[in-house]
């Protein structure tokens, strides 16, 4: 982690000219391949973060640099993810998993003549995260946990160096979210791309992440730069050791100092 | 069960027989005169006497009712996919859109006449402006509903205005599109039976009127009928259409 992907430089949000700040000046620096979770009360403009830094949003003031460039525009490489699976009803999973393929550079040119190659690499990427049999089903036809998988493939099957979640587990029951934990840390530890997890899942910040950022109430500020330097593959027994409680326990108190303020 | 799912196939067949029936029977009990409310029964014989003459405008009908109709999709999806993807369009052209519904078509027709004289032409005219507006409607509505994440998805790809277009925004409009065709569909043929009646020397419109000035009012109604029978069967066209076309929207229905 020398050299930063992701720089933030003094950065505040308006959502318009004359509102009230929406991002408090925020200063934030990302290595590559690392995994950050930003954890904040709701409505502290967690989600707007990942707007500025995929370039969908302008900063109000200040710059944001991905990859040695400033951002200027739509990064068109990022990966994303929501809590909201948003597939598409009228596609297969496999052909939702393939969307990014028919819109992302060189693929969408290649993606008529070598049909076959891409649809075996969604199949491994449907697979890697236990859909495999379900490739030829309809959104409706999966449970959410599994939508939400497929989702995660959606963002990843273009091998994109940024991945953005916005609670992406947020809507799952507790045991399917833990579930996907553990496939997520597994695709990361795999090949190790740069992701900016948005929760308000301590626990979820805790297991994955490598640094956690804790935000203030609005205007958004981030007020403490966690390092986690848990051994790696985290799982179900590491969640019951006294390093992760503890850890999840110093990220509540700064949660209810931020709500109390 | 088997009993009960033909019962349920019947109902709409029940449902006509049945208000046939009740019209009989109440022109016959209150003894109503035929120049007020024939009986069905005797709409039908007149019908079935004047056939030929029937069967040459209602064809004629028909064709007009589509022409109008086909320029109506063409019109109504090129506006609606400007109006749904630009909020300046919608902005702007809303409210010219919903006061253009607002004007009773029928008083359009004699503009119609002064410009293109009588005949099928104002008729297809009429048809086509009273069902673009649901046309235009719908599709706008079904191409600004995309859900936003989705469309940050699609940018954070790289993907163009058209790409989000071609790859989500037109067929996720397509339910609502062809939602719109079946209430277009007869629409159009209020349109072209209105204009048809107001100025025109063919049609089912014109052989109402024409009927109804000689007090041949079972002929009127065996016209009425065959409207309904050709708007009902159209509907019906469409209905099919949209169902084997979005099969994704209609899920929710197939275990009901």
């Amino acid at each position: 982690m020398s050299k930063s992907f992701v720089e933030l430089n003094n950065v505040r949000l308006r959502y318009s000219e004359g509102d009230e700040l929406a991002l408090e000046t925020t200063n934030m620096k990302i290595g590559k391949g690392e995994f950050i979770a930003v954890v904040g009360p709701s409505g502290c403009g967690k989600s707007s973060l990942l707007k500025l830094v995929s370039g969908l949003m302008p900063p109000s003031e200040g710059n944001v640099i991905v990859d040695n460039k400033e951002v200027s525009g739509p990064l068109k490489i990022v990966g994303m993810a929501f809590q909201n699976p948003t597939l598409l009803p009228w596609r297969t999973t496999l052909d939702n998993v393939l969307l990014p393929m028919e819109i992302v550079k060189p693929h969408r040119n290649r993606l008529r003549k070598h049909r076959a190659e891409y649809e075996e690499r969604a199949r491994k990427l449907l697979a890697s995260v236990g859909l495999q049999g379900h490739e030829d089903k309809y959104p409706w036809e999966l449970s959410g946990g599994m939508q939400q998988r497929a989702s995660l493939c959606r963002s990843l099957i273009h091998e994109p160096d940024l991945l953005m979640l916005d609670e992406p587990f947020g809507a799952l029951d507790a045991f399917t979210r833990e579930e996907l934990w553990d496939i997520l840390q597994n695709l990361w530890m795999v090949r190790p791309f740069t992701v900016i997890l948005v929760t308000h899942d301590l626990r979820e910040a805790a297991y994955l992440a490598d640094t956690i950022y804790v935000m203030s109430k609005r205007p958004g500020k981030i007020l403490v730069a966690r390092d986690n330097t848990l051994p790696r593959p985290r799982d179900q027994e590491t969640t019951f050791t006294q390093p992760f409680t503890d850890l999840v326990h110093e990220l509540r108190s700064h949660i209810r100092d931020v709500r109390e303020s | 069960m088997k009993k009960k799912f033909n019962f349920t196939k019947a109902t709409p067949w029940l449902s006509a027989i049945g208000l046939f029936v009740l019209w009989e029977l109440i022109v016959r009990i209150f003894n109503i005169p035929p120049y007020v409310l024939p009986t069905p029964s005797e709409s039908i014989i007149v019908g079935w006497q004047f056939h030929e003459a029937i069967w040459m405008h209602a064809v004629h009908t028909l064709y007009t009712t589509l022409a109008g109709f086909a320029i109506a999709v063409v019109f109504g999806v090129v506006l609606g996919a400007l109006v749904g993807s630009s909020r300046a369009i919608y902005d702007a052209a809303n409210p010219l859109l919903v006061g253009f519904n607002s004007v009773p078509k029928v008083a359009l027709v004699p503009v119609l006449v002064m410009w293109f004289g009588i005949g099928t032409v104002p008729a297809i005219i009429t048809a086509f402006l009273i069902s673009f507006f649901p046309i235009v409607v719908n599709v706008a509505t079904g191409l600004a509903t995309l859900e936003p994440e989705l469309r940050d998805v699609l940018r954070s790809l790289g993907a163009t205005r058209r790409d989000i277009l071609v790859k989500v925004g037109f067929p996720r409009a397509m339910p609502y599109f062809f939602a719109s065709l079946k209430v277009a569909i007869t629409l159009a043929f209020v349109g072209s039976v209105i204009s048809e009646t107001v100025a025109s020397n063919v049609g089912v419109g014109y052989l109402m009127l024409s009927a109804s000035s000689k007090f041949n009012m079972p002929l009127v109604f065996a016209g009425l009928l065959v409207i309904a029978v050709m708007g009902i069967a159209m509907y019906e066209i469409f209905n099919v259409i949209e169902r084997r076309s979005t099969k994704w929207a209609n899920r929710g229905n197939q275990n009901t």
